[in-house]
């Protein structure tokens, strides 16, 4: 099986110096990989790697397919004067000339896309006045109209509700059965444990592998240095929480 | 029924003199390109730079007027210089972006107004300060009309573009957005219209119909092509306005104009008060 995401030896960085590196993972057709680690710790660099706006500073990157990306919605501006479909339609831009402007097919395609994500009721509605949760299922719908094989997403949970983390849950599930690969940054440690595979970064990859091997307490201590504790065991089983940072707003909880 | 008649002479009369129905035209072009670019220009928190750009560029246009030169060359010469010096004091260390184009800005400024006042002035040169709607030629119209077509092709070119980098700047190139690509064709485009409106509105006034309309029409609209329109229709219908005031009243038609902008941008923020207002009373009869 060939390999949609494949790095070796990888670094990246912004000037001569690598931010991220000694990163070898492969991902996989029909995989959801969660990757893990502190602020700062390269997970946004390796992105924007995959995006092809960082060049490797040293070993090989092939990414062979698509990058949709789902970026946190806060980033985008709320107040801007575009709807669900305009967003959705913005996955069509690099597949048409200048002049072109969106025409009956792709407006079919992006309200198609919209609807698989459960919101053509909500296409006509401004994009800031959308919840969180829909917020992001309205840019996994432009990863689709934009045809990706592979999806980043960035922190996508981050301030959702049960229902609507759920509703996403189930979407990236989805996605990856098709046969996208599917590459999750996130501080939920937890929330990782219930994916393909985990890519552990912390300036550089400190382990990847499957969630239940690779999430032992000595990755974990390397991924976010000391801010992890132990938790009181409950069930005679030790469990283990990650302090939040500083400017993170979301519990962790065991 | 005389009432109605001699309201309609009265709307009527101005148009059927030259330097009317020029003045009407330029302001139609203005209200397009200013409308139009100006819906961008607010959105991307521009207006700073449209106005350091208009003002820069004074010394280039009085420069033009002293030598003879058409004042369109002179404009675009001096929004050139006006750019790099700007773009050069952004560099100096230890100042900050807004007070080197500030120190930029007034030098230049003030460099156009000591040529200016210079004894060996022509008069007339104050039209450059506060624009000559009225004394639109033939072919200022016609300069205006070619640069207004250019602006507004190229926004129709580059709509989904802008949109996706004024949307969010960071995922925007891998849409097949640049964001550097965006940002220079609007300031390539901002410079074309200041060169278009600076004629009938003047180096100080300028700024006033690419920032107001659209700043009425983003409290108004809800999307960018109606908000467009709208800035659109805002600008004319405060263009003609303008005209009216200053033919009947006699006053400066580039201010009067300005001054109906600004007023509209007055009395959408007054709207959207109100609707708030409203919805907030509903709300409360609700519970």
């Amino acid at each position: 099986m060939s390999a949609l995401v494949e790095a070796r030896g990888l670094a990246v960085g912004y000037g001569a110096a690598p931010v991220l590196g000694d990163v070898d993972f492969a991902l996989e057709a029909g995989e959801r990989v969660g990757v893990l680690g502190p602020n700062g710790g390269g997970k946004t660099t390796l992105f924007r790697a995959l995006l092809g706006e960082l060049r490797p500073l040293a070993g090989e990157l092939t990414v062979a397919g698509r990058c949709g990306t789902v970026p946190q919605t806060e980033r985008s501006r709320l107040d801007f004067p575009v709807s669900a479909l305009d967003v959705a339609l913005m996955g069509t831009i690099a597949g048409r000339p200048w002049w072109r402007r969106p025409g009956r097919a792709e407006r079919r395609t992006a309200r198609a896309a919209l609807g698989r994500v459960g919101l053509e009721q909500l296409a006509e509605r401004t994009f800031g006045e959308l919840s969180g949760g829909q917020r992001q299922r309205v840019l996994v719908a432009r990863a689709l109209v934009q045809e990706a094989r592979i999806v980043l997403l960035d922190e996508p949970f981050t301030g959702l509700d049960a229902a609507s983390a759920e509703r996403l849950e189930a979407l990236l599930d989805e996605l990856a059965s098709e046969g996208r690969g599917i590459l999750i940054a996130t501080h939920d440690v937890d929330q990782a444990r219930a994916w393909d595979r985990v890519l552990c970064l912390n300036r550089r990859q400190i382990a990847f592998g499957p969630p239940a091997e690779t999430l032992t307490r000595e990755v974990l201590a390397a991924t976010y240095g000391g801010a992890i504790v132990t938790l009181p065991a409950e069930d005679g089983r030790e469990a283990l929480a990650l302090l939040p940072p500083h400017h993170c707003d979301h519990e962790h909880s065991a | 029924m005389t009432v109605l008649a001699s309201v309609l002479t009265a709307l009527g009369d101005p148009w059927d003199q030259g330097i009317m129905q020029r003045a009407l035209l330029e302001v139609v072009l203005l209200g397009l390109v200013g409308g139009a670019l100006g819906c961008w220009i607010v959105l991307s928190e521009l207006s700073y730079g449209a106005e350091s750009l208009a003002h820069g560029m004074f010394p280039g246009l009085v420069l033009a007027a002293l030598t003879g030169i058409p004042l369109l060359l002179g404009g675009a010469a001096g929004i050139l210089v006006a750019a790099l010096a700007v773009a050069l004091a952004g560099r100096v260390p230890g100042i900050g972006r807004d007070n080197a184009v500030a120190v930029v800005v007034t030098t230049l400024f003030g460099l156009g107004v000591l040529l200016a006042l210079s004894p060996s002035s022509p008069p007339g040169i104050q039209g450059l300060l506060f624009g000559d709607v009225l004394g639109t030629s033939a072919g200022d119209l016609l300069d205006g009309a070619a640069l207004a077509a250019v602006v507004l092709a190229a926004l129709w070119v580059l709509h989904w573009r802008l949109l996706a980098v004024g949307f969010d700047r960071l995922s925007a190139r891998a849409l097949g957005a640049p964001p550097l690509l965006a940002d220079a064709a609007l300031l390539i485009l901002l410079a074309l219209a200041v060169l278009v409106a600076v004629q009938g509105l003047g180096n100080l006034l300028v700024v006033a119909v690419l920032v107001a309309p659209a700043a009425a029409a983003r409290l108004l609209a809800r999307r960018l092509l109606p908000m467009m329109a709208t800035a659109v229709a805002i600008a004319i219908v405060a263009g003609i306005a303008g005209l009216y005031l200053s033919y009947y009243v006699r006053v400066a038609a580039g201010a009067s104009i300005a001054g109906f902008m600004v007023l509209a941008y007055a009395l959408a923020r007054l709207a959207t008060l109100a609707e708030s207002l409203r919805g907030a009373a509903t709300l409360t009869e609700a519970n």
